[in-house]
């Protein structure tokens, strides 16, 4: 009985922490109405500050959090709503979250510069001392925890129900040209909601990383952590802040009833990949929970500018266009060497990632489903490649394809009714367990796997060259056919799909099926993408496909242009150069790039004078005259005006 | 009431003093130019209507003196001070007040807590802004916790036109005021229209139902593809719309 109790006490604890970061969620989606994906990055900056102030210059406790809360993060919260945010309102239901992942890779990678990842970072509480109750001993720290999560949600309540500021902040969201005709200033406003969730932030960063005195504070961990309140926060529907703190609270005990009571069943192995997933297996949970999301017939109307569809024979031309340079670049590369990397191997590299690429250009460039977990579908097809058949074998592609289809039809069935926020965040909690409970499990990828290359009967793809070559053909093949896609009847059910949701169930499609196709299809893509990438190196092992990686890849074809073969390929080219030749800049390339996304919606390549500023040979000017150009050759196209309904 | 038993005080423009003057205003959507150089003068105390068809620009211009849009050439003066490059929010505070298409409320806050952004305008205590509009719109009283976006568009238009009731504007701009709502309803927010004429507020009006502006209004313009085509008295235009709206 006495350790039920134990159990209990600890689990409220673990939940009022996982309250501050939920509420913190809930307070920036209320006044932005943008979920933060950097939440937990910004938490890590304010734990790693407070590690930098009190454990490593000794400042006194008071003004490390006065700097940090009261200066630091209100700065901070400040200028990210200036840059980044303020373009955002009426934006497509994608951009928020790209804008946001972006931050988060940003802040991870500053954060990795300034605070060496080998290095030990260990915090004393701010208050020491415990006491004894009910044969229970419980530290004053953890009852400052509680006490901060319950004064917080009471006064946030009142703040947003009962005075003119805090409904001035919720307003904004609602309408901000109405709330300047009111007489208050939206952007002051969006920046003092901006402000406030930055401080939750940080402080739940702090008090999270006061938790982790044992272990000490890591940077992933530290980002990652606030995911716990992720659940939470979607089941207060990102606005009642009184039913996500008792969410928090119940998931806190149910998490401490899982770890103490059921997994010591559990092997060892089993029981860290379980508790290491539990976050995102409640996350999952609260999404599958959610009510269906009602359809709406009029949304915000946001202009997108969309490429012009090249025809087949645009099409088939660049193919071969491309085909023949990578001929060239074959021969020219054969045997160059920069810094110990065999530069064919990397072109193989980006010819696999720019499948990948491919597969989100189908599944968030035309039908609109936000993904970040389609390296996890990678990763599987890695996997299955290295495992079918001895390794390097067709039936590896076919597995990798089918299984993933499959892996993706069941991740989408659950969700497709939710609204796009909500299936990011499934793909985010599916790509996370995946990555913590799958990827990173010693029996599986170990020390790396070995696949070898393709072996087809009277062909040979040992050399690097041929390899090389056969994936580019591959590469060629996978976009004529997302082109193809897009031309048909199914492409035209896509984009109208993302168009307007509502207008698409009303002539009597079906949502459900389209988007469980298209999202069984780029899985599948991705899958094969997998298999292909392992072939390359011969090995394969777990951090080619974690989290991270797989964000930062969504974000540089985002950077590029998501609508895009071409976008697709340069975003493979781009994260595979940065990974090899400078990885810590990874983070930082993608994230400084996404600061173009918030003003440019539809990337590099949809900025409108690129076509005239490009000297290339298949640049065309468009038939209808104005100033956009055409890079029909490899799939670069004019960028034409066309309204699409917003979330 | 009647819409035609509104009292609207009788006014002489040639001797009154402006109290909103739009000049040479151009504006443009991307390259697409809407309003062609619109000139037109408001008289204090008047109940202006601008009527055309859809897409002749009265939105726009509305949106252009509101602040909300800036224009590429032209000015726009309240009183006697040039306005086209103050903010909307610093526009509400001095005294314009600009009910959008649509229904300008928060959908998304209860009726109580649109009636405290009101008080932004300033000068106006939450209390006092209750007592005034429950007092005109009883119905909005019962649904005080009611989200706003919940409610019918005739007591959405309600919540909505409150904001002039209790900010004492200077200058009221109404952007299709009776859009998607049934004629008792509108007769019923025509006749508080007719409330605030009385009290000498000066309102431009915009609509597509020109019966009804017109019964209002002391004033009256006709806007055709981005300017201001014909200008006159209420009977004088009723009969011009007709010819306009035939041949577009």
């Amino acid at each position: 009985m006495t350790s039920f109790l134990q159990y209990t006490i600890f689990g409220i604890i673990l939940g009022a922490g996982f309250a501050i970061a939920a509420t913190g969620l809930v307070v920036t989606y209320t006044t932005s109405g943008v979920f933060n994906f950097a939440h937990g990055a910004v938490g890590m900056i304010a734990a790693f500050s407070y590690w930098e102030l009190v454990a490593n210059h000794h400042v006194p406790v008071v003004l490390a959090l006065v700097i940090i809360l009261l200066i630091g993060a209100p700065i901070a919260g400040a200028l990210v709503e200036r840059v980044l945010m303020r373009r955002l309102h009426g934006a497509t239901a994608e951009r928020p979250i790209m804008v946001t992942l972006g931050l988060l890779v940003i802040l991870t990678g500053v954060a990795t510069i300034v605070w060496s990842p080998k290095n030990q970072y260990q915090l004393s509480p701010i208050v020491s001392g415990s006491f004894r109750q009910v044969s229970i001993n419980l530290q004053y720290q953890q009852v400052l925890t509680i006490g901060i999560a319950i004064a917080l949600v009471i006064g946030l309540r009142f703040l947003f129900s009962s005075t003119r500021t805090g409904v001035g902040l919720r307003a904004v969201v609602d309408d901000p040209g109405l709330l300047a005709m009111s007489g208050a200033s939206p952007d002051a406003m969006s920046q003092y909601g901006w402000i406030l969730g930055f401080v939750m932030a940080a402080l739940a960063g702090v008090l999270l990383a006061l938790t982790q005195e044992q272990t000490g504070i890591s940077i992933v961990a530290m980002t990652l952590l606030v995911v716990n309140g992720y659940a939470a926060a979607i089941v207060g529907r990102l606005k009642n802040i009184p039913v996500t703190f008792i969410a928090a609270i119940v998931i806190g005990l149910l998490e401490d009833y899982i770890i103490y009571y059921a997994l010591p069943h559990l092997s060892q192995g089993l029981n860290s990949d379980i508790t290491l997933a539990l976050p995102m297996v409640f996350l999952f949970i609260a999404l599958v929970m959610l009510p269906s999301v009602r359809l709406r017939a009029v949304g915000r109307l946001s202009t997108v500018r969309v490429p012009r569809m090249p025809s087949g024979k645009e099409s088939l031309l660049g193919g071969v266009a491309f085909f023949v340079l990578a001929v060239i670049a074959s021969v020219v590369l054969s045997s160059a060497v920069v810094r110990g990397t065999n530069l064919l191997n990397l072109g193989g590299e980006i010819m696999a990632l720019g499948i990948v690429g491919l597969s989100l250009v189908l599944l968030t460039g035309y039908s609109g489903q936000v993904s970040l977990c389609q390296f996890s579908f990678m990763g599987i097809g890695a996997f299955l490649m290295g495992k079918v058949a001895g390794g390097g074998s067709l039936l590896g592609l076919v597995a990798a394809a089918l299984v993933c289809a499959v892996l993706g039809a069941l991740v989408a069935l659950p969700t497709l009714r939710l609204r796009a926020l909500y299936f990011a965040l499934a793909t985010f909690a599916f790509a996370d367990a995946v990555d913590q409970g799958f990827f990173q499990d010693s029996r599986v990828f170990g020390g790396g796997i070995n696949v070898g290359r393709i072996v087809l009967p009277g062909l040979s793809f040992g050399g690097n060259r041929s390899e090389f070559l056969l994936l580019s053909v591959i590469f060629v093949l996978v976009a004529l056919l997302v082109l193809t896609i897009r031309r048909s009847l199914f492409g035209r059910r896509l984009v109208a799909m993302s168009d307007s949701p509502a207008a698409y169930a009303t002539v009597g499609l079906n949502l459900a099926v389209t988007k469980v196709a298209v999202f069984a299809i780029a899985a599948a893509l991705a899958g094969i993408a997998g298999g292909l990438y392992a072939t390359v190196n011969g090995t394969v092992g777990s951090s080619d496909f974690d989290f991270f990686s797989g964000i930062i890849f969504v974000l540089f074809v985002t950077v590029w242009s998501i609508r895009t073969v071409s976008g697709a390929f340069l975003a493979a080219v781009t994260f595979v150069v940065l990974t090899t030749f400078w990885s810590t800049g990874l983070g930082l390339v993608a994230g400084a790039g996404i600061i173009l996304i918030g003003r440019a919606a539809s990337g590099i390549l949809g900025i409108d004078r690129l076509s005239t500023l490009l000297p290339l040979p298949w640049v065309k000017r468009a038939s209808g005259g104005g100033d956009s150009g055409t890079l029909a050759g490899i799939g670069i196209t004019p960028m034409g005006g066309e309204a699409r309904v917003a979330g | 009431m009647t819409v035609a038993s509104i009292p609207v005080p009788e006014l002489s423009p040639a001797t009154l003093s402006p109290a909103l003057a739009i000049r040479a205003v151009r504006a443009s959507y991307g390259r697409i130019e809407v309003l062609h150089g619109v000139d037109l003068t408001v008289p204090a105390g008047s109940v202006f209507a601008l009527l055309g068809p859809n897409g002749a620009g009265k939105s726009t211009l509305l949106k252009v003196i509101s602040g909300q849009m800036r224009p590429t050439a032209g000015e726009v003066v309240i009183g006697d001070k040039p306005v086209g490059k103050l903010p909307t929010e610093k526009l509400a505070r001095t005294g314009l007040c600009s009910i959008p298409e649509g229904r300008g409320i928060f959908p998304n806050l209860t009726v109580r807590e649109n009636l405290r952004i009101w008080t932004y305008r300033g000068g106006l205590s939450v209390k006092s802004v209750e007592e005034q509009t429950y007092a005109t719109f009883p119905r909005l009283s019962e649904r005080r916790k009611q989200l706003a976006g919940t409610m019918s568009g005739g007591e959405q238009q309600m919540l909505a036109i409150s904001r002039a009731l209790v900010t004492d504007p200077k200058v009221l701009l109404l952007d299709e005021l009776s859009m998607g709502l049934a004629p008792l309803i509108v007769s019923e927010l025509y006749e508080l229209v007719g409330t605030l004429a009385a009290q000498g507020k000066t309102i431009l009006l915009v609509e597509q139902f020109v019966t009804t502006a017109l019964l209002v209004a002391t004033r009256a313009a006709i806007m055709v593809h981005g300017k201001i085509q014909q200008e006159g008295t209420p009977s004088d235009m009723a009969t011009a719309a007709l010819s306009v709206y035939l041949s577009s």
